[in-house]
Formats: structure tokens, sequence, C-alpha cells
């Protein structure tokens, strides 16, 4: 009886949780994957793209904490995720710039190799 | 902690660089003019915020009037106020630096150094503001906001120089500091979910300890150390340090590293009581390894610039050392690092300093190649070994303070092994030190191209000027470290 009690409260608290905790771990993968992508990959422009996927998971992580359970929508995480939007696309357009030059300058990018490599005789 | 009210001049060191900053970037014709201006102006209100906080005792200002769990407050205390001379006094000597330099180097070749000059001066006063933010938030988020200032225009000023190699480095720099500020970002996050508040006075009693407290702190302390490139994420900062332009090298080396070091400094102090003993113990593990890593790096570099920068990476070490002290007395491991900080900073950037003006002479920064450069350039060679004085802690330099001060502080607290590597990294430093001194001050005759530039008289005396600052901080150090404990 006791057990099957607990067993009950475990299902409905699951049940509780469940849109923000799918979301939130979402996130979180996210983040991961961005992470790993920004670590293993050798081209540039997949590692600014990993970056973005990282900052997709964060603030979808924060958008999650600001609907908590559902019953309160907080605003302060909102104005969080606007201002981090705002520097992450400040942010990816530095890199790109930075992306491009490096290209120019040197052919220190494989993009370039790897594109005249399939496009190749 | 009281609340200051509107005449307090807590917002005039932000406002001030960051007006400059856009006013340089409009009239670029007279760029220079709008930086050196807006520097001593920033310095000005620097000094009369200090005056001001010795007056009126440490607060708290709340920007428009809002109250902490809505609105962002700035909190003044010792600490800001000792981070804030540090960034004005550096950054004037570096701006004097900088305006000789881009003379004599447009002198030469008007179009591409006239290029770079134009974007310096934005680039570097909005850094300015953004540290001089950094110092004095109290707020979680705007910290994250301030770092993120921070990265964007230290990566675009190390990539001013326009060599492939320096924007190879300007890339991956920009890229981790983006990967440190987004896991920072996901920890602030997970502290706002445990504690609903961002405001850093009343966070370490809303926040309840659990795993993801623990989470928190593992990816906030990852992130800044990504920043700060403690010894296992040092990899970037050696090339982004080295091949940048001289000015800009003495910013990054003597300023931005202590940014993300400060936040993290800052967290501790806020969450000392509660603040496990394992992280300050993986902290001062990390920095031991730094300094001796480092420091063996060091002594194995056939480039002036390459050695200087990674002289740093040792130095960071330094920085982290002092973190098991925090919990037993806050304040003494407090003032030991911040000293530590104070004198690095003077030293580190007159140093690169130093060696812009020698590259420029002698057109190479080969060590070996530099013997006898004391009969051109005996004013940089004198301030380079001033700066190495007190970088090595020989008496009555800063360096020494802050070593002393750490080494007394570890052997009252039983902790021998803190003191066993300062002394060895001490040690280590002298050699590094001594072998490039040792080139500059022979009295050979020097090889190689002579007065290729003209070296402007400015960039000399600054960087002198910061070395006699770093030699002076020693005798200066009880009024110094009484600020810290005043207010």
């Amino acid at each position: 009886m006791d057990i099957w009690c607990r067993l009950r409260k475990g299902k409905e608290k699951v049940k509780a949780l469940s849109p923000s905790l799918i979301y939130g771990l979402t996130g979180l993968f996210l983040f991961v994957i961005g992470c790993g992508g920004l670590l293993t990959c050798a081209q540039l422009l997949r590692k600014i793209l990993a970056a973005n996927i990282m900052a997709s998971g964060v603030f979808l992580f924060l958008v999650t904490i600001a609907y908590g359970d559902g019953t309160f929508l907080d605003p302060v995480p909102h104005a969080m995720v606007l201002t981090g939007i705002v520097v992450s696309v400040s942010s990816t357009g530095l890199a790109l710039a930075l992306a491009c030059r490096a290209q120019e300058t040197a052919n220190i990018d494989d993009i370039q190799h790897r594109s005249s490599e399939e496009d190749g005789p | 902690m009281t609340i200051l009210g509107s005449n307090s001049m807590l917002v005039w060191p932000i406002i001030l660089p960051l007006t400059a900053a856009l006013l340089a970037f409009i009239h670029r014709k007279r760029s220079s003019m709008f930086g050196i201006g807006g520097g001593l102006a920033t310095v000005l209100a620097t000094m009369g915020l200090a005056w001001q906080a010795m007056e009126q005792g440490k607060g708290i200002y709340q920007l428009g009037g809002w109250q902490p769990p809505l609105g962002i407050s700035l909190r003044l205390d010792g600490l800001a106020i000792l981070m804030l001379l540090m960034t004005a006094i550096t950054g004037m000597a570096v701006s004097f630096y900088a305006r000789g330099y881009f003379q004599s180097r447009i002198a030469r070749v008007p179009v591409r150094h006239g290029l770079q000059k134009r974007y310096f001066w934005p680039l570097w006063l909005l850094l300015w503001g953004a540290l001089n933010n950094l110092f004095v938030t109290n707020d979680l988020f705007n910290m994250y906001i301030a770092l993120e200032m921070v990265a964007l225009s230290s990566a675009g000023l190390t990539a001013l120089s326009g060599k492939p190699a320096s924007q190879v480095a300007a890339m991956r720099y920009l890229l981790v500091s983006i990967l440190g500020s987004l896991s920072f970002l996901l920890g602030v996050g997970f502290i706002y979910r445990n504690a609903a508040s961002l405001d850093l006075t009343t966070l370490p009693t809303l926040l309840t300890s659990g795993p993801d407290v623990q989470l928190a702190v593992a990816f906030i302390t990852v992130g800044l150390l990504l920043k700060t490139a403690l010894f296992p994420f040092h990899f970037w900062l050696p090339p982004a340090h080295a091949n940048a332009l001289a000015p800009v090298s003495a910013i990054l080396s003597g300023l931005v590293i202590k940014a993300s070091w400060y936040v993290l400094l800052r967290l501790c102090w806020a969450f000392s009581p509660m603040a496990s003993k394992s992280i300050m113990i993986l902290l001062a593990t990390l920095g031991s390894l730094a300094i001796l890593w480092g420091a063996i790096q060091t002594l194995r570099q056939q480039r002036l610039k390459m050695l200087i920068a990674y002289s740093t990476v040792a130095q960071i070490g330094f920085l982290f050392v002092f973190f098991p002290l925090l919990p037993g007395s806050p304040i003494q491991g407090i003032k030991a690092a911040i000293y530590f900080a104070l004198s690095h900073s003077c030293a580190k950037a007159a140093m690169f300093m130093a060696s812009g003006t020698i590259f420029l002479q002698l057109g190479h920064d080969r060590i070996r190649d530099m013997a006898g450069i004391q009969q051109l350039l005996p004013m940089s060679c004198f301030a380079f070994s001033l700066a190495g004085l007190s970088l090595m802690g020989l008496p009555p330099s800063g360096g020494f303070i802050a070593k002393y001060l750490y080494i007394s502080q570890a052997i009252n607290q039983g902790n021998w092994w803190l003191a066993a590597v300062i002394i060895l990294g001490s040690l280590l430093t002298v050699a590094y030190v001594y072998r490039v001194v040792a080139q500059l001050l022979s009295p050979k005759i020097v090889k190689g191209r002579q007065q290729r530039e003209k070296i402007s008289s400015s960039m000399e005396w600054s960087a002198l000027a910061l070395a006699l600052m770093a030699l002076l901080l020693g005798l200066i150090a009880p009024h110094t470290l009484g600020l810290l404990e005043v207010i």
C-alpha cells in the first residue's frame, strides 16, 4: 500500500513537471550538441553554427525557467533571453566577419579546400 | 549597505568611455584626440569616484531607481575601486603609448596603420567602458553582458594587426570566449532557477543548496576559467597576445584576463561561507600547474613577445593559488590577490610596451639577436628590467608585497605546499626574466637594422612610468590595502 502510494505520488510529480522538464532537457541537450560541435568540427563555419546551437539551447533553458510550473510567468528570464539573442547575433556577426577576413588573407579555412575538392575534376 | 543617491559618480566611469568610443568612431580624423581626451576624462571620473567612496563609504547604486529583484544595481566597494584604479592607470599609460605608436608607424606606412588607428580607439574605449561596468556591477546577468562586451571588443582588437596569424588567433579567441560566456550564462540560468534572483547581495541568503547549484558552479567556473586561460585552457592565449599590436598586447595581458578572474573572485567572495573546500583546492592545483608549466614553456621561447605571453600563462597561476585561503580569512586572501593583480597589470603592460618599442627599432623580436639594444633604447630597456623586478617579486616592488602576503597567509593556515609553489614559481620567473635582461643589457654592439622607424618619446616614457608604478606599488601598499578595509 505504502509503495503504491509513493509510486502514484512519483507519477503525479513527473506528470506535473513534464512540459518544463522536456523543454529544459532539450535545451541542455542542444547545449551539449553545440559544445561538441564547437570543439570537434574543423571548419570555421560549422564552429560558428555550433556556437549558435549552443546559444539556442541556453535560451530554451531560460524560457523553461520562466515557465516554471505554468501558473506564473516570470518576466526576468524573458528579458535575459532577449538580451542574450542580441549578444548572440552580434558575436555571430563578428565571428563571420573574422572568418571571411581570415579566409581572404590566408587559406587557413578548409571550407575553401573542401568545396574545391568536391567541385574538383 | 547604504543606497547611493543620484549624486554618486558611480555611473561616470562607464558612460564616459562609451561616449568617447562613439565620438572617436564618428570623427575618424580626430580619433586619437577623442581617445586621449576620453581616457583622461575617465581617469578623472575614476579618481573622483575613489575620493567620494573614501568620504561616503561603500554602497549600492540602483540604476533608474529600480529595486534589485527587477532592476540592476551597481556596487561600490574597496575591491571595485582598486580594480577601477588599476584599469585607469594602466589604460591611460597604454593610451599615451598607443598615440606615439601609431604616429611612428603612420609616418612609415600611412594607409594600413591609419586604418588600424581608426579602429583602435573606438574598440579600446568600448573595452574600457565594458571593464569598468564589469568591476562595479552587482547583477549576475549584467556580468554576462559586460563579459561579452569585453570579449567582442578584445577579439576585434586582436585581429587589428591584419597578419594572418593574428586573425587566426583572434578567431580562436572569439570562439573560446563565446563558449565560455554561454557556459557562464547556463550557470546563471541554473542559479536563477534556484533562487529567483540575480542580485549578488541577496543571493547568498536565497540560494538553497542542491545538485542544480553544483551544476551551476561547475558551468560558471569552467566558463570563467576558459576566458581567464588558466592552465588546461591556456592554449588560445599565447598566439592571441603575441601576434597583436604592441598596445593591444599590453591591454590584453594587463587588463582583459583580470576581467573574468575578477568575476570568479567576486563570486567566491560572495559565496565564501558556503563554498566547498574542494573547488578552492582544485583551483589552486590548476594554478600551481599553470605556474610550473607556464614557466617551463616561457624558458623555451625564442621570441620576446611570445616569451612575455607565456609568462602571462604562468602569472595567471599566481592569481589562482590564493583561493584556498579565502574561506579562512577572506579579506587577507583578497588583499594578496588584488595586490598581485595590480602589480602584474602594471608590470606586464610595461613589458609588452617596451618589447613593442624594441620590435619597432630592430624589426624583429628574436631574443638572441637583441644583445646591446640598451645603447639605442636605454629607457625602454630600463623599463623592461624594472617591470621584470616586480614580476620576480624583489622588494620594494608591488610583486614583493603580494608574494609576501601570500606566503605568510599560506604558512599561517598551514598550507605549506602553496608557499613552496609560490617560491618555486618566483625562482623560475627570475630565470626567464634574467634570460631577457642579460641580452638587453649586454655591452655588445647591436646587429641588424638600426633606426628603422622613428621612436616617439611618449612610447618610451609611458612604458617607464608604468614600470615605476609597479615598483612604487610596494611603497604605497599600506594606503592601497587600507582602501580595502575602510570601505
